[in-house]
């Protein structure tokens, strides 16, 4: 790396300042686009220079959309904290089933074993929409539509599958002679699963949880069919900046701004982790 | 006081859409209280499944183990008192080497004093003193195999499983280590299986060795009992270096013996005294019998099998000559230095009173008279 040449490190540069560029152009974007008013944000041409405003986030926080059309109230609070509750809890819930279970298959074979772990990712490749329309006829029955529950129960068909098949894989590096070393220094089945297994494979975990919530928070279908305005994330909430008297772009920016920031926060705090995991110990010592 | 006893143990691994593999087949053993014991045999051949089904990790598809007067073949391994050091370390990556080792002792509720003071005797042992704090992905395969034996020894346990103990280690060190465990393990009476598939480990530390084959415990015995008297064909081949030179005989009676014709021009007379009642009988019965003599036994330079030198090594204390006889190759292991190039004719003995005979299910009928 040292040894390259002078025009060798600045194509290099160059060429990652592009590349980055390219990538964070919407991002930057939208940010500028989040303290522009609806009639800034229209101009033509674009104007890079600007007179910030906190308006579209005043409008989000309060909950009082003003349109040309008059005042529109919306819940974008109650979806972000929608979002975050439904998300958390399916991770939770996931994790609470899936690690168990990931344990399972890398630990033992069983009668259809390698069936049901199938059956489990393939739920992960069929179009959700494909489901839906049964599922919502069963909820409906059921008593689960619009229901919290309801929610974080069918998010289980995108986060479940994810940390079954990274856990897995995760456990099945480790060494299973590391448990039975533990064991026979006088610990039960229990206790090795607990204390030996479930922190090795905590990288992994951490990714598949980390992944599995983003997953479950950029959610749309779902939500949009069997939840009502009360209980919507942020992705269905969204929605209700189309609004009669167009489309409010500003508050949209800066809701993509409020929404995105905590994947993105906690995606770079668990940045580690999330290589670590994912790279399922292919490169660890 | 036999310890350890396996009963008629077998194992079958089923898995579905393939045959089942028996690993293990009708394994009776007994091992007494203080005894050192090698599993010997090539890969594939059982014996880490044996050391499992002990261990508890595998379970015992028919039979019974019992150690120390306790049937432990139904017991989970955390009852089973025992102690094992695994073929792949298995160390604990969270935690130092200190603590790999000290864990082991937790569950045995030792003083802080009491667990610090064996941690340092056995890591000092196996000269892992200056690493004890270091974690298990910063040292080496043959550190880490170290820390795992301590981490074995260092328990209280009714019996030891090694697997594979010293595989990582360097000559010299395995030699120093293979003293100092053995004098430890003598020094405190403790019962120990070891697997390997090295023949100069297990006979310098083992006081019995297990030849395993196929599933099948094919003799279990000291060491020399296993050089001058195999049970049976494998053992004899697989025990010693270079392996016994086998040939095929022609068997007829003779002068109240038995004349063993190898090829055309040389034959072997055994006299009748020498044989056993069933030997003679089953000799009477067949005419071809498979006949051993160790390397050691050729006498090189004299006798009546002409051979045409092949080959010959010199190796600073002793002599390989391989010649060739009628298509069969001999292998002769003498101390002095022999001066035939390849090509040469020369004469080997083969002496009557060295020769193991084998039936043609292999057993042997009769074993060499002792040196």
């Amino acid at each position: 790396m040292d040894h390259s040449s002078l025009a060798g490190r600045i194509f290099r540069g160059v060429a990652l300042a592009l590349v980055l560029a390219f990538f964070m152009f919407p991002i930057v974007w939208i940010f500028l686009m989040s303290f522009q008013t609806n009639e800034q944000i229209l101009r033509i041409p674009p104007h890079i220079l600007f007179e910030p405003t906190l308006a579209n986030y005043q409008a989000l926080i309060s909950g009082q959309l003003r349109t040309a059309a008059g005042n529109l109230e919306i819940s974008f609070m109650r979806n972000l904290i929608n979002s975050f509750a439904l998300s958390s809890a399916a991770v939770f819930l996931a994790l609470l089933l899936g690690v168990p279970a990931a344990y399972a298959f890398a630990r033992f074979k069983f009668r259809l074993g390698e069936t049901i772990a199938f059956t489990l990712l393939s739920f992960r490749f069929a179009p959700p929409l494909l489901v839906l329309l049964p599922l919502s006829l069963y909820y409906q029955q059921l008593g689960l539509n619009d229901t919290y529950f309801g929610i974080v129960w069918v998010y289980q068909l995108i986060a479940l599958p994810l940390i079954l098949w990274i856990v897995r894989g995760y456990f099945e590096d480790i060494s299973p002679d590391i448990e039975h070393a533990y064991r026979l220094a006088g610990h039960t089945w229990r206790e090795a699963f607990t204390r030996i297994a479930v922190p090795l494979a905590g990288p992994g975990i951490a990714a598949a949880g980390l992944l599995s919530f983003i997953f479950c928070w950029n959610n749309f279908v779902f939500a949009l069919i069997l939840a009502s305005a009360d209980k919507q994330p942020v992705t269905v909430g969204a929605l209700a900046f189309v609004t009669a008297s167009g489309i409010q772009y500003g508050q949209i920016a800066a809701a993509i701004v409020l929404s995105v920031t905590p994947t993105l926060l906690l995606a770079l705090y668990a940045q580690r982790y999330l290589v670590e995991g994912l790279s399922l110990g292919a490169v660890k010592g | 006081m036999d310890m350890l006893e396996i009963r008629n143990v077998d194992k079958v691994y089923q898995s579905r859409g393939k045959p089942p593999v028996h690993a293990v087949r009708a394994l009776d053993m007994k091992v007494g209280k203080g005894e050192i014991v090698a599993l010997l045999g090539s890969s594939g051949c059982g014996k880490t499944s044996t050391l499992r089904m002990i261990a508890g990790f595998e379970s015992v598809t028919s039979g019974a183990i019992t150690l120390g007067q306790r049937r432990i073949d139904e017991l989970p391994p955390a009852r089973r008192k025992v102690a094992m050091a695994f073929e792949g370390y298995s160390l604990y990556p969270p935690l130092t080497v200190r603590e790999n080792i000290a864990f082991a002792l937790k569950a045995q509720q030792l003083s802080h004093g009491e667990v610090s003071r064996r941690v340092d005797a056995i890591a000092r042992l196996v000269e892992i003193e200056d690493i004890l704090d270091s974690y298990p992905r910063s040292i080496s395969g043959g550190q880490q195999q170290r820390v795992s034996l301590a981490r074995a020894l260092v328990r209280d346990a009714d019996l030891y499983l090694l697997d594979e103990p010293m595989g990582q280690l360097e000559p010299q060190l395995r030699a120093v280590l293979r003293g100092r465990i053995k004098g430890l393990l003598a020094e405190r009476g403790m019962t120990a299986i070891f697997v390997t598939h090295d023949q100069t480990e297990a006979s310098a530390l083992a006081d019995r060795i297990a030849v395993m084959e196929d599933g099948v415990l094919q003799q279990f015995a000291s060491e020399r009992e296993l050089k001058e008297r195999p049970a049976n064909l494998f053992v004899a081949s697989f025990i010693g270096e270079p392996p016994m030179n086998l040939l095929e005989t022609e068997v007829s009676s003779a002068d109240g013996g038995i004349r063993l014709s190898v090829g055309a021009d040389v034959t072997c007379q055994i006299e009748g005294r020498t044989l056993e009642q069933t030997a003679r009988q089953m000799l009477e019965r067949t005419a071809r019998v498979r006949v051993g003599i160790r390397p050691q036994k050729i006498t090189v330079g004299s006798g009546g099998v002409r051979v045409r030198v092949v080959s010959n090594q010199w190796l600073g204390d002793q002599s390989h000559v391989a010649g060739e006889y009628d298509g069969r190759l001999l292998i002769a292991v003498t101390p002095n230095k022999i001066a035939a190039r390849p090509g040469d004719i020369i004469p080997f003995g083969l002496e009557a009173r060295h020769l193991h005979l084998f039936g043609a299910d292999g057993t042997c009928i009769r074993h060499a008279e002792a040196a």
